[in-house]
């Protein structure tokens, strides 16, 4: 199946609790590690685990500021998921719009037979 | 004359499930009546993706159901399962495989809760693996195909 390179990889990288709580703690704002390892109180060899395979599937960049390594998030990769997830979705938005004019006829029929 | 009462919503609560939650303008009795009924699930259950072509629904614990639609592209799109538990207009809880991906056996729980005759519909499905469930939603989307694939084509567009 073509597309499940691209959304498993950010998939895997997702499904980890530790690493979505990275992303929050990063959604406001880049971070050193060291921050990072202090909020979550994790060994720092852990939290870099976590950076690394987040940095691999993008959804985390780097950049150097004098001796520190700053992280920030990337939702662009989350996009395809999002869009799949949408997708699914819609499909049983249109069962469902289906299945309410069958209950309308059916709440029709209910007050009839009440007459 | 249909009063639209809402969007389904899908939520990923687990690595291995996806849950779906819809209102419906109806007593919880009619809402289960709608969806064990072959021949009313006949008018809905394809969407805009095709028309049901079959549907049997042997409704007691141990029996089993299955629907086929030809989507609209042509192919057959087949489900089947076996009823496990079934608690009249409260719950249904059954097995589900899509005929296309026999492997990924999923146990779906149906739950029909009213509330000022509005009906509250859950369906959470869980799977056995992340791979199955993520090969679930994908499949979703096959069904779908043509809109699906436009739909996406004007996305893709839009992010250009």
């Amino acid at each position: 199946m073509a597309r499940a390179a691209t959304t498993t990889d950010a998939f895997n990288a997702v499904a980890e609790p530790r690493r979505r709580l990275i992303l929050d703690l990063l959604s406001g704002g880049e971070r050193p590690v060291n921050d990072l390892v202090r909020l979550l109180d994790l060994a720092q060899p852990l939290v870099s685990k976590h950076l690394r395979v987040l940095r691999e599937v993008g959804l985390v960049e780097v950049r150097g500021a004098g001796r520190q390594r700053l992280y920030r998030v990337n939702g662009r990769p989350l996009q395809p998921i999002h869009e799949w997830v949408t997708n699914y979705e819609r499909s049983w938005s249109e069962r469902f719009d289906r299945l309410d004019v069958v209950l309308e006829e059916l709440k029709e029929e209910a007050r009839d037979d009440d007459d | 004359m249909t009063a639209t009462s809402g969007t389904a919503v899908v939520t990923l609560p687990a690595e291995t499930q996806i849950l779906i939650t819809r209102e419906f303008d109806a007593p919880r009795h009619l809402v289960f009546r709608a969806w064990t009924t072959p021949q009313l699930i006949r008018r809905w259950w394809a969407g805009d993706h095709g028309k049901v072509v079959s549907v049997e629904v042997d409704l007691r614990p141990g029996g089993r159901w299955r629907y086929v639609m030809t989507a609209n592209a042509g192919f057959e799109v087949a489900f089947h399962g076996e009823y496990q538990e079934i608690v009249p207009d409260q719950r249904i809880v059954s097995t589900e495989v899509y005929e296309g991906a026999p492997e990924a056996e999923a146990v779906t729980t149906a739950t029909f809760t009213e509330r000022d005759r509005r009906t509250t519909l859950t369906l959470l499905v869980q799977h056995s693996t992340r791979e199955f469930r993520d090969l679930h939603i994908a499949s979703g989307m096959e069904s779908g195909m043509q809109e699906a694939l436009d739909d996406l084509e004007e996305v893709a567009v839009s992010l250009v």
